[in-house]
C-alpha cells in the first residue's frame, strides 16, 4: 500500500498573528514557520502504518511556495520516504488545492490519502474532504484512531457529541485530529539523512488546472479587543461583583 | 435569493446549532427553507416547522440517511442546491464534515465559519485562531456557508408555521457505512448550550480534582469544560475539550480554572460575555481577557467558590 500525505507550512502556532497595518492580511516577514500541527498527525500516522507493514511507500506533498521545501524536508525527516511540492506563490483556497492533490493522487495511485483536519491559518477545514469529492472516494473527517482490516478502514471521528466509529473503503481520504497520535520529533541523524531523500518540483502552470481563487479578501482586520478587567482581592468579592456587577449568577 | 439551511437533528427535536444559523440567514435576506434529513426524522420535520421565519420544510426521509454519512447528505445538498442562492449549516462537526464535500461536487468555495454578514456576497470570518477577521466576498454563484454559532443569536423555536414537503433521499454511495457513535456520560448541561460554563486546566493535577469544578457546576447550572493542556494529560475526555481544536463557545459566564491561556484555548472562549480567571500565576495570559481575575491557589479558592454560592 502506499499513502499520499499533504502538508503544510503555517505560521508557528506559538507565535501570535500581526495584522498588517494596510489591513492586507497577517505579516509573515521573518516570522517563525512550521509543519500545521494536524498535518504532523498525518505525517506521524502514514509512518507508523509503514512501520506496522500495512504500508510501503509514504510520499509527502506539499503546495506552496518554495520555501514550503522547509516542510517537506522536515516530512521526510521524519520518515516520509519522498516528496512532491508544487510550486505557486499564490494562496490558494482549499478547493484548488483539492484540484491539485486529485491531480497528483491520478499520478502517484495511493491507496489512502492522508491530512490534517484543518490548518491553523486561514481554518477552513475543507481539504480532505473536497479532495474524497472530486476523487469520488469515501472520506473519514477527525480522525481519532484508525485501523486498516480487510481493505477498509475502521476509523473513530471526533464529533461534537463525543467518538463516531465509521467504516470506509479504500481507497479514502482520512483528515486528522490531534488524538490520531503523537507526533515524534526528527533525530538529527534523519535530519541529516532527508536532505538526500528525492524531492520532486512540480510547477503548478505545468498541471493545466483551474485553481482561480472564488473569493476576495477585502481587509483582514484586527478582531474587536476586550475591555480590560480587573483584579479582585478574594472569592468574597468574585461573588459579588458576579451578583452585582455583571449579573450573572 | 432563496437559502436552503441543513438543519442538525436527533430525529426527535431541532439542535440549538440550527437556529442560530437560521438568524444568519435571515441577514442576508431571501426565503429560508430548512433540509431535514435522516432515517425516521418526521417528528424532528414537525418541531422544524415550528422554527420562526422558515418557509418550508424539506424532509428527506430515508435509510440511506442513517447515520448522516458525509457522501449521501453531500449528494442530497448538491440535488437540491440548485434552487438556491444560499446554503447554509452550522460550523459543527456535522456540517464543517459533509459541507466542503457538497461545495467541491458543485465546484465552489465554501465559506467557513462566518462570524458577520455584510451583505448577500461579503462575510466576516476570523482566521488565525481568532488573532484576525478576514472580509472576503465571494464570486461563486451559489454560495456554501458554515456559520460560527457563537457569533449569531438563535430565533424563536416556536411562532412558524412552514409546510413540509417530502424530497426524495439519493441512492446510498455504498462508500462508507456507520458502526455507532459513543457519548460520554453527563447529566450536566452541554458545553455549547450552556450559559455559564466552568473550565480547567493543567493546574488541575489529576481528573478526581474536576469534581471541585463539577460541584461547582451543579450549583450553578454550569457545563465543564476543559483546556486541550487538560484533555492531553488525560484528566477529562476530548468532549470536554474548549478552543480552536476542540468547541468554540461563547456563554453568558466563562470561568478559568488553572488555564493559563495559550492561543489556542482563547479562540474557544473568549467571545463569552464575562470571564473569571483563577489562577496562581499573575502572569498568566489568560488574565489579559478576563473580566474579573483573581490570583489564587485554586485549591483553596474553588471549595471557597463553592461554599459562597
Amino acid at each position: 500500500m502506499k499513502v499520499l500525505v499533504g502538508v503544510k507550512r503555517v505560521l508557528d502556532p506559538q507565535v501570535k498573528a500581526r495584522v498588517k497595518a494596510d489591513k492586507s492580511g497577517i505579516d509573515l516577514t521573518n516570522a517563525k514557520m512550521t509543519m500545521n500541527p494536524f498535518c504532523e498527525n498525518a505525517v506521524e500516522e502514514a509512518i507508523r502504518l509503514r512501520e506496522a507493514g500495512t504500508v510501503e511507500e509514504v510520499v509527502a506533498l506539499s503546495i506552496g511556495a518554495a520555501k514550503s521545501e522547509e516542510t517537506l524536508r522536515n516530512a521526510l525527516a521524519l520518515g516520509a520516504d519522498r516528496a512532491i511540492l508544487v510550486l505557486t506563490d499564490d494562496v490558494l483556497e482549499p478547493l484548488a488545492i483539492a484540484k491539485i492533490i486529485k491531480a497528483m493522487v491520478e499520478k502517484e495511485n495511493p491507496d489512502l490519502v492522508l491530512v490534517g483536519k484543518q490548518a491553523i491559518d486561514d481554518e477552513c477545514n475543507q481539504t480532505g474532504q473536497m479532495v474524497s469529492a472530486l476523487l469520488g472516494w469515501p472520506q473519514a473527517t477527525f480522525a481519532s484512531k484508525l485501523e486498516i482490516v480487510d481493505g477498509t478502514a475502521q476509523v473513530t471521528r471526533e464529533v461534537d457529541s463525543g467518538l463516531e466509529t465509521i467504516n470506509v473503503n479504500m481507497p479514502a481520504v482520512i483528515s486528522a485530529d490531534l488524538r490520531l497520535n503523537e507526533p515524534r520529533y526528527a533525530s538529527l541523524p534523519n535530519v541529516m539523512k532527508a536532505k538526500r531523500k528525492p524531492l520532486e518540483k512540480i510547477d503548478i502552470s505545468d498541471l493545466g488546472l483551474d485553481t482561480a481563487n472564488r473569493m476576495t479578501t477585502l481587509e483582514v482586520m484586527e478582531p474587536p479587543a476586550r475591555a480590560s478587567g480587573v483584579m479582585v482581592e478574594n472569592v468574597a468579592e468574585l461573588v459579588e461583583k458576579l451578583r452585582n456587577e455583571a449579573k450573572v449568577i | 435569493m432563496s437559502i436552503l439551511v441543513i438543519a442538525e437533528h436527533d430525529n426527535a427535536s431541532i439542535v440549538g446549532a440550527t437556529l442560530h444559523t437560521v438568524t444568519a440567514a435571515q441577514q442576508m435576506g431571501g426565503d429560508i427553507d430548512l433540509l431535514i434529513a435522516g432515517n425516521g426524522c418526521s417528528v424532528a420535520a414537525q418541531a422544524a416547522a415550528q422554527i420562526s421565519g422558515v418557509n418550508r420544510v424539506l424532509l428527506a426521509d430515508d435509510i440511506s440517511l442513517e447515520g448522516l454519512l458525509a457522501e449521501n447528505v453531500a449528494n442530497l445538498v448538491v440535488s437540491l442546491a440548485g434552487n438556491y442562492s444560499h446554503v447554509l449549516t452550522a460550523a459543527t462537526t456535522f456540517g464543517k464534515n459533509f459541507m466542503p464535500r457538497a461545495a467541491a461536487l458543485l465546484d465552489v468555495s465554501q465559506i467557513s465559519e462566518i462570524s458577520e454578514v455584510i451583505s448577500a456576497d461579503t462575510f466576516v470570518r476570523p482566521v488565525y485562531a481568532g488573532n484576525a477577521m478576514a472580509k472576503v466576498q465571494s464570486s461563486d454563484s451559489i454560495k456554501l456557508i458554515t456559520v460560527r454559532i457563537t457569533k449569531f443569536d438563535a430565533v424563536a423555536e416556536t411562532g412558524g408555521s412552514a409546510t413540509i414537503e417530502a424530497v426524495d433521499a439519493v441512492a446510498d454511495s455504498g462508500l462508507s457505512r456507520f458502526v455507532g457513535v459513543s457519548s460520554s456520560e453527563s447529566e450536566r448541561v452541554e458545553l455549547t448550550s450552556a450559559a455559564i460554563v466552568i473550565s480547567g486546566g493543567r493546574g488541575m493535577q489529576n481528573g478526581e480534582n474536576f469534581h471541585m469544578l463539577e460541584s461547582v457546576a451543579d450549583k450553578l447550572g454550569a457545563a465543564v469544560g476543559a483546556s486541550r493542556a487538560a484533555v492531553d494529560a488525560g484528566f477529562v475526555p476530548n468532549d470536554y475539550q474548549v478552543g480552536q481544536t476542540g468547541k468554540v463557545i461563547a456563554p453568558e459566564l466563562y470561568i478559568a480554572v488553572g488555564i493559563s491561556g495559550a492561543i489556542q484555548h482563547l479562540a474557544g472562549m473568549k467571545d463569552s460575555k464575562t470571564i473569571v480567571a483563577i489562577n496562581k500565576d499573575s502572569e498568566a495570559p489568560i488574565f489579559q481577557v478576563a473580566d474579573y481575575g483573581l490570583v489564587a491557589d485554586l485549591f483553596v479558592a474553588v471549595p471557597e467558590l463553592d461554599k459562597a454560592l
